[in-house]
């Protein structure tokens, strides 16, 4: 049948059981959208801004493991969604952005509204298509899905000129794709594995060190089920929350600079690295010339660039980490004495990981006068959901979800790790809602980074995405006011947000409720009234205002080197 | 080997310049193969980073097969074009070098030679040396081209 590129280019989200996309209208997408009003299949949600929306797509696919999908016109539209891109980039994200552009006859005439996304974008994107012919919709949407989310994820730009969306064209849909200089590696070398294995048995102090690879992989399950087998401690990194129950006896919780004490004292004193789904990045690993100096390494990682890139590695193995994961499953099962030996010799090491806990625990001193922002994670722990869905923001309440939160299953924790994209909470929550309309999501934010998309709030009250947020407010940039206090003599430029926001009245101006906490003793029924709200809510919580993110290591110090109490 | 895909040069290009690598010289032609183009990069680095350099440019989606030649493997060419200064008494002396070289003089002038040169780039570089002091007046090379000995081609 014949069809107008708009039309075919929707069909082709159809066949890629795309059910929900977050886009916003303009010149150059407007026949996209005339084809949307009567196509029923594709729920469209409108956001205020196309970085938000973009935000929400990533949501989307971080809480659902689906392919994102993004629309924003040409020009400041698609430039809008570059903070978003890069956040999925950074984060290794599936998803699909459709921009808009000018005909093809305009492109490079400086045209209204045009710009050269693919450019722009082309260091914080998988891959980027620009259709030229409506013959070539169909091979490029196919193209695009399978390599956003084949391999290591990320997401993939699609340039769609305006000429080419009101060209007629044949719409058939491939039912497979074959890229030949596109080959991502799955299946671990089984030799490799064997070798890791053998390696894991023999190590006295070994350390799983597991990131976000596992969450997008999905392996969870294969993870979970080696380290109970061998009796391996389980530290993660921020992307890695939620893979390894953090209530498990065997989780150290997360690394690095804002990491336990235990899991980086277990880093530095390891025999033996099984980094999973991680890449060694800066703030992980520390001072690299002082990073894990008595353990060998291996590295498992579906991204052959990952490995070597910061540390030194004993054994690579490049695979999916699900299939990797299994085949250690299998091998180890199969050396049942050598199993047995191993996991009776671990005793000391065990002890030891038990001592460096005692010592000290990830903890906060606790007021009845002043609300202390770890205590309210605490709470809000407690109070919601099992399978809540948490989204946060950048900065200290970042952390302190992260340290507090102790996250039990994959996709609960949506957070911008790489990029570190303030502004990404509250959007994100969103994406996840429209996914899981029945599950309860809540965003953690501070009062600077929900202020970089509370427009988002209208778009929650439009479409009854009952988002609760959490707005721990200490009226500062907080983590920048902390590095400010303990390496800048406390010179506090800049940080102070000195105009105070009425949350609550902002709140019912988009029509949603607000609740506010200014004392420790209302923080429970706080989060209890907000809960209970059918609607989207703003719980905001007047927080201790210089407390700090702890333990520390400072940039560019070893992992030992912790400040502890500042 | 890379898809002749719309912008596949600039992807190349802006992940040496992005990522920090050096690129000392870059060409760019399609092969006799259908689709495919052939680039010869020269970078720089300790191991560590040409094999990020390798593995990076195999991460891109339209590089097909990267071929390295670190080794020594391969046979390199290069060619250059020399317009040089030549008056009186060093129009004799242009052609001894160009003679030596076993170049050609591709253009004459009362006042000039041009001159094509190919060989190793040590070899042009040799030649350039000598011309240098006679005058040069512009020089154009090609960058690299490399292709592996033996009866071997690329896909092995």
């Amino acid at each position: 049948m014949k069809m107008n590129g708009a039309r075919i280019m929707l069909e082709c989200l159809k066949k890629e059981g795309v059910d929900t996309v977050f886009g916003y209208p303009g010149g150059t997408v407007i026949n996209i959208y005339d084809e949307l009003f009567s196509f029923k299949e594709i729920r469209h949600i409108l956001p205020r801004h196309e970085q938000a929306g973009t935000h929400a797509a990533d949501g989307y696919a971080r809480a659902t493991g689906k392919v994102g999908v993004a629309i924003a016109t040409s020009g400041p539209g698609a430039t809008n969604t570059v903070t978003a891109i890069a956040t999925a980039y950074m984060d290794s994200i599936p998803m699909v952005i459709v921009t808009g552009q000018v005909p093809t006859a305009l492109i490079g005439n400086d045209a209204f509204q045009e710009v050269d996304i693919i450019g722009i974008t082309r260091p914080c994107t998988k891959h980027s298509f620009l259709i030229r012919d409506v013959k070539d919709i169909a091979t490029i949407m196919k193209k695009a899905f399978y390599i956003a989310r084949t391999g290591r994820p990320g997401p993939v730009l699609v340039d769609f000129p305006k000429d080419i969306q009101v060209a007629m064209g044949e719409f058939s849909y491939p039912d497979s794709v074959e890229i030949r200089s596109y080959k991502p590696t799955v299946e671990g070398h089984p030799r490799q594995v064997e070798k890791a294995c053998k390696m894991i048995l023999e190590a006295r102090r070994p350390v799983l060190y597991v990131g976000g690879g596992v969450v997008l992989g999905d392996a969870s399950e294969q993870l979970t089920v080696l380290a109970r087998k061998l009796g391996v401690p389980v530290t993660t990194t921020l992307m890695g929350l939620g893979s390894f129950p953090g209530d498990d006896p065997l989780s150290l919780g997360m690394l690095g600079m804002h990491g336990a004490y235990c899991a980086n004292m277990a880093m530095t004193h390891s025999d033996l690295i099984i980094a999973v789904g991680s890449r060694f990045d800066d703030r992980v690993t520390g001072k690299l010339a002082t990073f894990a100096p008595h353990a060998k390494i291996i590295h498992v990682d579906v991204d052959p660039t990952s490995i070597k890139k910061n540390v030194r590695v004993d054994l690579p193995i490049v695979g999916d980490v699900k299939d990797v994961l299994a085949q250690m499953i299998k091998f180890t099962e199969k050396m049942m004495d050598k199993t047995a030996e191993f996991v009776a010799a671990m005793e000391p090491w065990h002890q030891e990981i038990s001592a460096w806990k005692d010592k000290h625990p990830i903890s906060y001193k606790s007021s009845t006068t002043t609300i202390k922002p770890q205590f309210v994670i605490q709470k809000l722990r407690e109070l919601c959901d099992e399978n809540a869905i948490i989204s946060t923001d950048v900065g200290q309440h970042q952390m302190w979800t992260a340290q507090f939160f102790k996250f039990n299953s994959p996709r609960t924790l949506l957070t911008s790790g790489g990029l570190g994209t303030m502004g990404y909470g509250l959007p994100a929550a969103m994406g996840a809602q429209a996914a899981f309309p029945g599950r309860q999501v809540i965003t953690i934010c501070g009062d600077g980074g929900v202020q970089m998309n509370i427009q988002e709030m209208a778009t929650l009250v439009q479409n009854r995405l009952p988002v609760k947020i959490v707005i721990l407010n200490n009226n500062f940039l907080g983590m920048v006011r902390q590095w400010q206090e303990l390496f800048f003599d406390k010179r506090y430029s800049q940080t102070c947000m000195e105009l105070p926001i009425d949350y609550i009245k902002l709140a019912d101006a988009y029509g949603a409720k607000g609740f506010l906490a200014t004392k420790p003793d209302e923080v429970e029924k706080v989060i209890k009234q907000g809960f209970a709200e059918k609607g989207p809510v703003i719980m905001e919580f007047k927080i201790a205002r210089e407390e700090k993110v702890l333990p520390m290591v400072p940039a560019g110090a070893s992992l030992n080197e912790m400040v502890l109490n500042a | 080997m890379v898809e002749n895909e719309f912008g596949v040069l600039s992807r190349v290009a802006s992940l040496f310049s992005g990522r920090g690598f050096n690129i000392d010289s870059l060409s760019v032609a399609p092969t006799n193969e259908e689709g495919l183009s052939r680039m010869t990069i020269v970078t720089r680095g300790d191991d560590k980073i040409l094999e990020q350099i390798n593995k990076q440019l195999n991460k891109l989606i339209d590089v097909l097969k990267v071929i390295d030649f670190t080794d020594g493997s391969g046979i390199e060419r290069e060619m250059a074009l020399i317009k040089v200064t030549a008056e009186d008494e060093s129009r004799a002396e242009v052609l001894r070098i160009v003679d030596i070289f076993r170049a050609k003089i591709i253009d004459v002038t009362p006042k000039s030679y041009t001159i094509e040169a190919t060989g190793n780039p040590l070899k042009i570089d040799a030649i350039l040396d000598l011309l240098r002091p006679l005058g040069l007046k512009e020089l154009v090379r090609t960058g690299s081209v490399t292709i592996g000995r033996g009866a071997k081609g690329w896909k092995g």
